[in-house]
Order: C-alpha cells, then sequence, then structure tokens
C-alpha cells in the first residue's frame, strides 16, 4: 500500500477525474482554463493569486503546479515570497479579528 | 557556481555518446514517455526532412570568456576548439553560392575567434540578406581589445543577437555592482550609443532569453513586453525582439537536470507540451549547421550530439545545397525541447 497521502506523479492524473464523470469532469476544466485567461486581470496576476490561494488552502499540488507557473512567467522570488504573505496575513488576521467576538463574549459574561 | 566545462572536468557527459544513451533509456526506454519519432508519426511528420535552406549557421569555436551553467556547447575559456583560417575559406565559398538569406554565426564567443573580424568583413562583402553574430555581450566589456565591437559590428551592417538573464536578477546586481548582469548592461548601453536596436534603427539588436532553471519560457510576446518595460525603466535601454528559447536537455543543461534531480520531470514537462504545429517549423527544416571543423549538422544541438547529416555530403568542402535538401533529419528525444509549446529555435518561437 501507499505510505503517504500524496505523491507528486498524482498530479499529473488530475485530468483522470473526467474518467469517471466525464460531463462534469470537462464543464470543471472548461471552466478552470478559461478563469486563467487574460481578462481584466492579467494570466500573470491570476497565476499569484492562485499561489497565495494555494498555500492559504496547502494543497501541494496546487503549491507545486503554480510555483513552477510562476518561475515560467518570469514571476520572481520576492513577488512569490510577497503574495504568500498577504495569504498569511489574511490567515493571521481571520483568527485574531474573531478575537472581538470573544472579547464581546467575555465583557458580557464576565461582571 | 560552474568554472569549468565538462570537458575540463572529464565529465562522463562530455561524452556525446553517453547524452545520447540517457536520452534514449529510463522512462524513454521503459516507454513511460513516447520516443519523439513516435510522437511526430501520431501526426505523420516522421521522417522529419529538411527543407530548402534559408540559413546557414556557423559556429567559429567553443572558446567562451563565459561558463553559462545552461550552455548547450559546453564552451568556456578551456575550450581548444577554434574553427581555422582554411575551414573559413571553405565557408566564404559556400557563402558566395548559398540560396540561404541569413548567415548566422555562432561559438562559444565568436569574437574569441583570432580571425573572427577578417571572416565578418570578408564575409559581409558578399552581400548575405541578414548577417546575424551572436554576441553574449559581456565580451565587450571582458577586455579592452574587444571595447570597439559595437563600432565593429555597426561598420558591417552585423545583426546582433544577444544573450540576457533575466532583468530582475538585475535588482540583485545592480546593488552589487558586479557581475555578468552589470557588464551586460553596460554592452547594451554602449550598443544603444552607436545606434544598435534604437526604436527606428535598422541596426538590429535582438535578445534571446533562456529560462534560468528546470522550466519552460513564458509566452515570448508578453516576456518581450515585461524585459523592454523593465530595461528601458531601470536602465533606458532599447532593443528590437526578444526570443525565447527553451533549454534542450544536453550537455551542461543535462548535467544540471540530472545533478538537480530534476531530469524526469522536464522531460515529462516537455512532452506534455508537445505541440505537433511547431514540429512544421522546426529550425533544422531550414538551417544547417557547421561545426569548428567544417562539418555539417541539421542544428547546434545535433552538432553538440555529434549527430551527423543523413547525406553523402558530410563536410563544408564537399557542399551540394542539392543534395543535401530533403534529407532525413537525425532525431531524439533532446529534440521535445524544440517542439514544446510555442515551439522554439534560434530565433526564438516557431508558431
Ligand atoms: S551560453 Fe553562450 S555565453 Fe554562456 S558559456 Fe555558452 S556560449 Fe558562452
Ligand atoms: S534538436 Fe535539432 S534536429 Fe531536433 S528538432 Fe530541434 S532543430 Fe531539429
Amino acid at each position: 500500500m501507499q505510505k503517504t497521502y500524496y505523491d507528486p506523479a498524482d498530479l499529473k492524473k488530475f485530468g483522470n477525474i473526467s474518467d469517471w464523470n466525464e460531463e462534469l469532469g470537462k464543464k470543471f476544466f472548461d471552466y478552470y482554463g478559461k478563469v486563467f485567461e487574460e481578462g481584466a486581470l492579467s494570466e500573470r496576476e491570476k497565476s499569484l493569486i492562485a499561489l497565495a490561494v494555494a498555500h492559504t488552502i496547502q494543497c501541494p499540488y496546487c503549491i507545486d503546479a503554480y510555483t513552477g507557473d510562476g518561475l515560467q512567467r518570469g514571476i520572481t522570488k520576492a513577488e512569490m515570497m510577497e503574495a504568500l504573505h498577504v495569504a498569511a496575513a489574511i490567515r493571521g488576521g481571520a483568527s485574531l479579528v474573531h478575537g472581538v467576538q470573544m472579547m464581546n463574549k467575555v465583557n458580557k459574561l464576565d461582571m | 557556481m560552474v568554472t569549468a566545462s565538462l570537458h575540463k572536468r572529464k565529465s562522463d557527459l562530455a561524452n556525446s555518446k553517453r547524452q545520447l544513451e540517457i536520452l534514449s533509456n529510463g522512462i524513454f526506454q521503459s516507454e513511460d514517455l513516447p520516443k519523439f519519432a513516435d510522437k511526430i508519426a501520431e501526426t505523420s511528420q516522421f521522417p522529419l526532412r529538411s527543407k530548402t535552406l534559408e540559413v546557414l549557421q556557423i559556429n567559429v569555436g567553443y572558446m567562451c570568456n563565459q561558463v553559462c551553467e545552461h550552455c548547450h556547447v559546453d564552451a568556456g575559456p578551456d575550450r581548444q576548439e577554434i574553427m581555422t583560417k582554411e575551414t573559413m575559406l571553405q565557408c566564404l565559398e559556400v557563402i558566395k553560392k548559398t540560396g540561404a538569406h541569413t548567415l548566422d554565426l555562432t561559438g562559444g564567443a565568436p569574437e574569441m575567434n583570432p580571425h573572427f573580424r577578417w571572416f565578418v568583413d570578408e564575409a559581409s562583402k558578399i552581400g548575405i540578406k541578414d548577417f546575424i553574430v551572436r554576441s553574449n555581450l559581456t565580451i565587450i566589456k571582458a577586455n579592452k581589445k574587444f571595447a570597439d565591437l559595437p563600432e565593429f559590428f555597426k561598420s558591417h551592417n552585423v545583426h546582433v543577437v544577444s544573450s540576457m538573464p533575466h532583468w530582475t536578477q538585475g535588482k540583485t546586481d545592480k546593488q552589487r555592482g558586479t557581475g555578468v548582469f552589470s557588464q551586460s548592461i553596460e554592452a547594451l548601453k554602449e550598443l544603444n550609443a552607436v545606434g544598435y536596436g534604437m526604436p527606428d534603427s535598422n541596426l538590429r539588436l535582438d535578445l534571446v532569453y533562456n529560462p534560468s532553471g528546470a522550466f519552460l519560457p513564458a509566452n515570448q510576446a508578453s516576456l518581450e513586453k515585461d524585459f523592454k518595460k523593465a530595461l528601458l525603466e531601470d536602465f533606458n535601454i532599447h532593443f528590437h525582439n526578444l526570443f525565447a528559447i527553451t533549454n534542450l536537455p544536453i550537455s551542461r543543461f543535462l548535467d544540471y537536470l540530472i545533478a538537480s534531480d530534476n531530469y524526469e520531470d522536464y522531460m515529462y514537462t516537455l512532452v506534455e507540451a508537445y505541440n505537433p504545429e511547431a514540429v512544421k517549423n522546426v529550425m533544422c527544416t531550414n538551417t544547417l549547421s557547421v561545426s569548428w571543423d567544417g562539418y555539417l549538422y541539421d542544428c547546434d544541438f545535433n552538432q553538440m550530439l555529434q549527430l551527423p547529416v543523413n547525406s553523402k555530403v558530410k563536410h563544408i568542402s564537399e557542399y551540394n545545397e542539392y543534395l543535401l535538401k530533403g534529407r532525413p533529419i537525425a532525431i531524439s528525444q533532446h529534440c521535445y525541447g524544440c517542439t514544446a509549446g510555442a515551439g522554439s529555435s534560434c530565433q526564438g518561437s516557431v508558431t
């Protein structure tokens, strides 16, 4: 049996999800492709957003894919790291902002 | 950092036979990935054949002032292979009678060949339409005797094509004040100063970009836009076109891929990006490559792998354009580098 949940080789098999449901698989990949096309945002900007989100959802496949994609687009290490700090700031902020809820509750319960 | 050629280091990979073995074994032998011949056969493009000759590319020697890690020539200061004047005379005879519209001098650093200036002088008199010299830029700053190269190129109406590291490396090198990047910037400024690369100038200056690692180049047009903007804003430098070139898995780049454990992934990347449209225009279909010792190859890469042309004509001294036309191209798995994405050639994308 496979000893780990994640295998880098599985990333290449992503397209295979269509094998068990072609209609939905196709709809998903068409949508996915369209999302990353140049639009109001450039492909480069979208790649950086994807990298930041990949770290937020901690998906090793996405991190692998969008780090490579970024290098290919000439995105610099500095830009990649800044994007990650945006993700980290929002994540950290999301925890901390709930502190207000905590404080409200304490203030209500505490005499 | 690499400081000597594979040849000097007596590396296994200095042997072209060993490189060809690697390219045919492993994932290709086990059929995890299809061989290039089988892949192009899917669209009835096997065998690949040469068409009318358009570009004559002459490699005047493997000596270079740099030792770039990705170099497919395995060039460096320690390489002694240099074209002799005798072979150059044979080349000049061929340039006089060829139907090719482009003459493309490459190396190593072609300027390091002691007969370089004489050869350019003679070749430019023949009046070929597009006369390219591939200059690595830093050579202009390497030694006082090369300082007048911009003027020399200009006086012979040479089309300069230069390799350029990514513009963003400038941010670091600019701070440190040394290195290849800052020397390249200085050289570009000097070329601009004599008119090369200026918006309406006839003195053509194009840049070549290779990815600095195991990934493919991005879209050539968008890279050109990025380079133009950055070089203009940061350094007030102009150039005409950018050629985005894929690194082929041979020589020092192959050595790097293997040493960094990227070889298999890179081959998967190339094969996944395979574009049958690009096969139609791979450069071997319209180019002939001449080595420092006068032998003929389908391209500079095949020259480095010592895969000779499939023709009775093997050497520049017995050159016959008619006999060379329609020859089956010698291929191996390195060819996937020319057919990935938008395709890649010495003139950049091919689709
Ligand atoms: S890539 Fe060009 S400049 Fe670099 S070592 Fe090779 S021939 Fe010289
Ligand atoms: S490596 Fe040479 S022979 Fe192979 S496709 Fe490219 S140009 Fe043609």
